[in-house]
């Protein structure tokens, strides 16, 4: 499903964040990658997820290589990837409603006519109340933000989901909700995983196979050098 | 519901600093509106029988040097002066907004050459630059509004371009991106609605500068022609009379240049401390 090979990635020139990352995730695999705070973690999902460029290696999503980035990556490969990023405030605009974040997606790619009954769905699916819907981010938890992105990144009923520390900002329960969620999304369209986490006991649960960030890349990375503060 | 917590946080004068600037500025403009209208006099009416009057009951504002009503003819340049700040601001927002957006959403190349192009504009002293584009042009509303146009673009284009840069790297672009949004549908759903009302508070903060720069010009003789009713020329033409004694000539064309625009910074400096309760409140001009 997807392939990294030998992944350099930074954000300004001549200090990668991360060099020479490889890592593999299959067809419907659920591989969790352990790695300490800092370590490029989130920018190897960025970059997994076509959002960053990275200034060497190769991403293959399907055994296709990605040539383009961002906006320029395209529109089929950037949606057969789900996000759900760490920051559920960062990660929804503060001027819409739950059902607009999250039906969001669908309005991109056209499909504004699928949009309600998929919304309801998946507000069933992740618990979110219509009162809920109608309110907006600053109006709600972090954990229900946190559910009403995980819905926005399954609209689009993605084949891989990249959840950069979805759950360290949540409760147990909340965290539990959650993993039940994408688990029963996994059982149901076979759809892989790669959960990105600082939490072993979390990972082991989860994921069918944990990598260290150690074992996967190669050289320094940022967390060998002295921290810039 | 919760939706308004975070607007009662309002420091305490600020309601009736936005009352008083709302009312001064109504005010302002229904005399701008309705002297001319209930009194139909031509402004331009000479008397020279009646030149120089201090203020009476039949001249509030008393007359000029050839007999004209102050009054009357403060009224039409106050029209001017509004039309001319609110329409002059709202050109150089559009100007401002579209360069700061497109060198915000492009970025790269297009971003530094557009903002060099920037830095090269603001290097020349605006006043200076605008009495070139009026130079250039007959003597008129439109090109004054064009020179502050032109000339008052560039703050805004960088508000909007640094706004747009802290933007682009949030998470939730990232989302729309992976979501499959495209570049206008991004722009148009989560940039422009956030850049809005940045950009829209630097129009009503600008309407007092464009208010003072059509004053300027036409002070300076290159705005409006001579004979025409504006607040500059009048306060040009008074000089010679203030040196004589009779005040009232520069009085009140002065008065009603600083009413309205400090009424308009009012209600500026009022919604800018709404859009960013933790700021420190300031005169906004």
């Amino acid at each position: 499903m997807l392939e990294l090979r030998d992944i350099t990635a930074g954000y300004e020139p001549g200090r990668p964040v991360l060099r020479d990352v490889s890592l593999t995730v299959g067809d419907g695999e659920a591989v969790g990658l352990l790695g300490p705070s800092g370590c490029g973690k989130s920018t190897l999902a960025r970059v997994a997820a076509l959002l960053h460029r990275p200034t060497a290696g190769t991403v293959l999503l399907d055994g296709e290589p990605a040539h383009g980035w961002r906006h320029r990556a395209p529109r089929g490969q950037r949606t057969a990837v789900g996000v759900v990023f760490q920051q559920p405030r960062q990660s929804a605009d503060p001027r819409l409603t739950l059902h607009d974040v999250i039906a969001e997606p669908l309005r991109a790619t056209g499909r504004r006519a699928e949009a309600p009954a998929r919304v309801a769905g998946l507000a069933a699916t992740t618990g979110l109340t219509d009162d809920l819907l109608t309110r907006r981010p600053h109006q709600v938890s972090d954990g229900q933000l946190q559910r009403a992105c995980l819905a926005r990144a399954l609209a689009l009923r993605p084949r891989l989901l990249i959840c950069d520390e979805m759950t360290a900002m949540l409760d147990a329960s909340t965290t539990a909700a959650l993993v039940g969620v994408l688990e029963a999304y996994r059982a149901e369209t076979g759809a892989a995983v790669l959960a990105v986490s600082h939490d072993p006991v979390l990972l082991n649960r989860w994921c069918d196979r944990v990598v260290r960030w150690d074992d996967i890349t190669r050289g320094t990375t940022a967390s060998d050098r002295p921290h810039p503060l | 519901m919760a939706d308004t917590t975070w607007r009662t946080r309002a420091s305490g004068t600020r309601p009736v600093r936005t009352a008083a600037g709302a009312t001064v500025l109504a005010a302002v403009v229904l005399a701008a509106v309705l002297v001319p209208w209930l009194a139909p006099v031509d402004d331009q009416a000479v008397d020279l029988g009646a030149k120089l009057l201090p203020p009476t009951w039949a001249h509030p504002f008393g007359t000029d040097e050839v007999g004209r009503d102050l009054l009357l003819r403060t009224a039409h340049g106050l029209r001017v002066s509004l039309l001319a700040g609110v329409v002059a601001a709202l050109a150089a927002t559009v100007v401002g907004t579209t360069v700061g957006g497109l060198a915000g959403a492009l970025g790269g190349w297009t971003d530094r050459l557009v903002m060099r192009g920037v830095d090269l504009f603001s290097s020349v002293p605006h006043l200076l630059f605008g009495i070139v584009v009026v130079a250039l042009l007959r003597p008129g509303t439109g090109p004054v509004i064009a020179s502050v146009a032109l000339t008052h673009w560039v703050s805004t284009a960088r508000i909007v371009r640094a706004e747009l840069l802290s933007l682009r790297t949030r998470p939730y672009v990232d989302a729309a991106i992976s979501g499959g949004a495209t570049r206008l549908r991004v722009a148009v759903r989560h940039l422009l609605p956030a850049v809005l009302p940045q950009a829209g508070l630097a129009a009503v903060l600008m309407v007092p500068h464009a208010i003072w720069h059509e004053s300027a010009l036409s002070f300076l003789g290159l705005g409006l022609p001579a004979h025409a009713a504006s607040l500059g020329t009048m306060v040009n033409s008074a000089r010679g009379s203030l040196l004589a004694g009779q005040w009232w000539p520069t009085l009140f064309p002065g008065l009603f240049i600083i009413v309205p625009t400090l009424a308009v910074a009012a209600l500026a400096a009022a919604w800018r401390e709404r859009l960013d309760p933790r700021g420190r409140p300031e005169p906004a001009l």
